[in-house]
């Protein structure tokens, strides 16, 4: 029987394997940020170890730095605390860091893709859970604790149990219109927020094919919001276009031999998944979230929907509560639900072809006189290509804040928080409870849906503009 | 680590599924440097509320958590684990548990148990009608059993064999692991020429 392509790396990677115990997999992409990794390290020196492939190791700053001032020490002492900890230990280890102000910094899961090392057929980890963003080049990436950053640094592999596998399949073509992150908010939608538990995910079928690389990473990106392990896409010629002539990617002879090896990368026909599921792309909508966590959504053109309607007495008690902390009426028509803030950034949806959507849109209009629209490149290479075309100029003439590169207000680790009460329209993967700052309700939308929403100042797509 | 055999604490009654990691311990208290301190920062939204089961003195000293489904969901950080355990946590029970959570629970040795929906549902009602009841999580013959006599409850949970050993025999996976060095550098010796590196020598 033939193999899966999650399967093909994995089995790629296996060190050692011994019944009864996990595969020990070798890890090719070590990817390192302030938060998750300062107790790591200090495992490391109270144990005496090293990091034992410096190279294979690369270390950003994003989640807590400001995306205002951030030429200026940071003003709050304990992130400071946090960065100067990852710089000493990045300077002590001999990791590779890219520091705010330099022009490499920026979100991990963007940085990665950027300079070109993330390539197909990889291992790749971080301790971030959306480190399942690599997957769209065909790699096996997955979030980690800070044990496993530990265990990582000090052995470049990990003890793991091999996941089943799974096919999704997306028939037919979206619509205009419709975007990756509205695909991926049916998909959760459909399956639950624990629907991906245990499995390596292969998105395929040609709306799958038919996206941009940015696509596939905001699909793989929220692979983990339902629960799965990692998510992968096949790699293909606009895999290779993406990656080709960037910084770390394979030069003259090793390039071919890389694409050789990445051909193979496919599902074999006889190959037989776990579990399947198919959905078709050109049913679908923009479609937003209501609730407080991600497969709480409903197509824009929907109503924030009933309690009663939902069978399952768990569901319909989370129904309840995140109707009460998200301050909404049953059965309300989304497109009147009112936003106080836009927030276009991410590692989902803050990379240049967001923001070109986004500035397309935007592009001659004024932002909404009660609404704030926050734009966060996702990197600062980002943030420079964007000013190279004049998007950052289309934001500030429409009345938007344009700032640094950083997670932000993703995760309102920084001062850039929704106060208590505050409504925002997120192109970020998360709408849990206080994600954006205590008290803060978060709709996660698509970036489309999001700059038309700063136009009018309720949920809106580029349709309902003018 | 520590090992982990068996322990016996009073149980608190989480009545929510979806306890995802942001609820756990918000981003903005995961800016220490240490393990420790962040007991703080545990359910932090919840705490002001006076009607929040931790803030019931009935549970005071709970070292098991009895939640709903979907526990642990969200964010990879491990600070959720230690949240639990600087509070006094020793093992949590749960129908279901998000992937990276049990994970990290496995590694820094916090008890994460799967035990039937329904057990779980009955084990909140005896905890909620007499606040104060012990639950006793038996690893060795992975037995939960909360409360005494014929009111009694008790049944088994699931944990993976291997995590179960570690946990058993406190062991540290990073140890083992280097224990296999050789067969570690007899791979690093096949990985082919262009596999990207973020150091170039030269
Ligand atoms: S942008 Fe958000 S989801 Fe992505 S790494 Fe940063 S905090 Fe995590």
């Amino acid at each position: 029987m033939g193999k899966t392509l999650a399967e093909k790396v994995w089995d790629e990677h296996v060190v050692r394997s011994t019944p009864g115990e996990p595969d020990l997999l070798y890890i090719d992409l070590h990817l390192i940020h302030e938060v998750t990794s300062p107790q790591a390290f200090d495992g490391l020196r109270l144990a005496g170890r090293t990091v034992r492939r410096p190279d294979l190791t690369l270390a950003t700053e994003d989640h807590n730095v400001p995306t205002l001032d951030w030429d200026k020490p940071i003003a709050d002492p304990v992130s400071k605390t946090q960065v100067d900890t990852l710089r000493r230990n990045a300077e002590e280890f001999g990791v590779r860091l890219h520091p705010l102000g330099d022009v490499e910094q920026g979100i991990v899961h963007v940085v990665g893709p950027q300079l070109g090392l993330t390539q197909p057929g990889m291992t790749i980890v971080c301790g971030d859970s959306h480190t399942s963003t690599h997957g769209a080049f065909g790699a096996i990436a997955f979030g980690i604790g800070t044990s496993e950053v530990e265990h990582v640094l000090a052995t470049q592999t990990l003890p793991q149990a091999k996941p089943k596998t799974m096919a999704v399949t997306i028939e037919g073509s979206l619509p205009e219109g419709v975007t990756a992150k509205d695909m991926v908010l049916t998909l959760i939608a459909h399956t639950g927020t624990g629907g991906g538990q245990g499995y390596i995910v292969e998105y395929r079928g040609q709306a799958i094919e038919e996206l941009s690389m940015e696509g596939r990473m905001t699909v793989c990106n929220m692979s983990i919001e339902w629960g799965a392990k990692a998510g992968l896409i096949a790699p293909d010629q606009t895999t290779f276009d993406y990656i080709e002539g960037r910084p770390e990617a394979p030069k003259g002879a090793d390039w071919d031999a890389a694409v050789a090896h990445w051909k193979t990368l496919v599902t074999d026909p006889d190959a037989e998944f776990d579990k399947e599921i198919v959905l078709d792309a050109s049913t679908m909508t923009p479609f937003v979230t209501w609730g407080t966590n991600p497969g709480q959504g409903v197509p824009l053109g929907g109503a924030v929907p009933f309690p009663e309607q939902y069978d399952d007495e768990s569901d319909r008690i989370a129904a309840e509560k995140a109707l009460q902390y998200m301050g909404l009426e049953a059965g309300t028509p989304m497109r009147e639900v009112k936003v106080d803030t836009v927030f276009i950034g991410s590692c989902t949806n803050g990379r240049i072809e967001d923001l070109r959507t986004a500035a397309a849109i935007i592009k001659g209009r004024q932002v909404d006189k009660d609404t704030r629209l926050l734009v966060v490149p996702g990197s600062v290479r980002v943030r420079l290509q964007a000013q190279d075309e004049g998007l950052d100029v289309i934001f500030k003439e429409a009345g938007a804040e344009w700032r640094g590169a950083g997670c932000s207000m993703c995760l309102g680790m920084n001062p850039d928080t929704l106060s208590p009460g505050e409504r925002s329209a997120s192109t970020s993967n998360r709408n849990f409870e206080g994600r954006q700052g205590k008290g803060g309700r978060t709709h996660l939308v698509s970036v489309p849906v999001a700059a038309a929403t700063a136009i009018r100042g309720t949920l809106s797509s580029p349709a309902d503009l003018d | 680590m520590d090992k982990f055999t068996t322990h016996t604490g009073v149980g608190v009654p989480l009545r929510r599924s979806n306890v995802d990691t942001d609820q756990i311990i918000p981003a903005v208290y995961l800016k220490r440097v240490t393990r420790t301190g962040f007991e703080d920062g545990l359910f932090a939204a919840w705490r002001n509320d006076p009607e929040f089961v931790l803030n019931n003195a009935a549970y005071a000293g709970g070292s098991v958590l009895v939640a709903g489904p979907d526990f642990g969901t969200g964010s990879s950080r491990e600070h959720a684990v230690w949240a639990l355990q600087n509070y006094g946590f020793k093992a949590v029970i749960s129908p279901r548990f998000a992937d990276i959570f049990r994970g990290n629970s496995g590694k820094a040795g916090l008890l994460a148990a799967q035990v039937d929906e329904k057990v779980v549902q009955k084990i909140w009602d005896l905890l909620e009608e007499h606040p104060g009841t012990t639950v006793t999580v038996d690893l060795e013959s992975r037995t939960v059993r909360a409360g005494e006599g014929v009111d009694a409850i008790e049944d088994s949970f699931d944990i993976d064999d291997y995590t179960r050993w570690r946990l058993l025999e406190g062991l540290d996976d990073i140890g083992i692991t280097l224990g296999h060095a050789d067969d570690i550098a007899a791979y690093e010796a096949t990985r082919p020429s262009w596999k990207p590196a973020t150091i170039h020598a030269g």
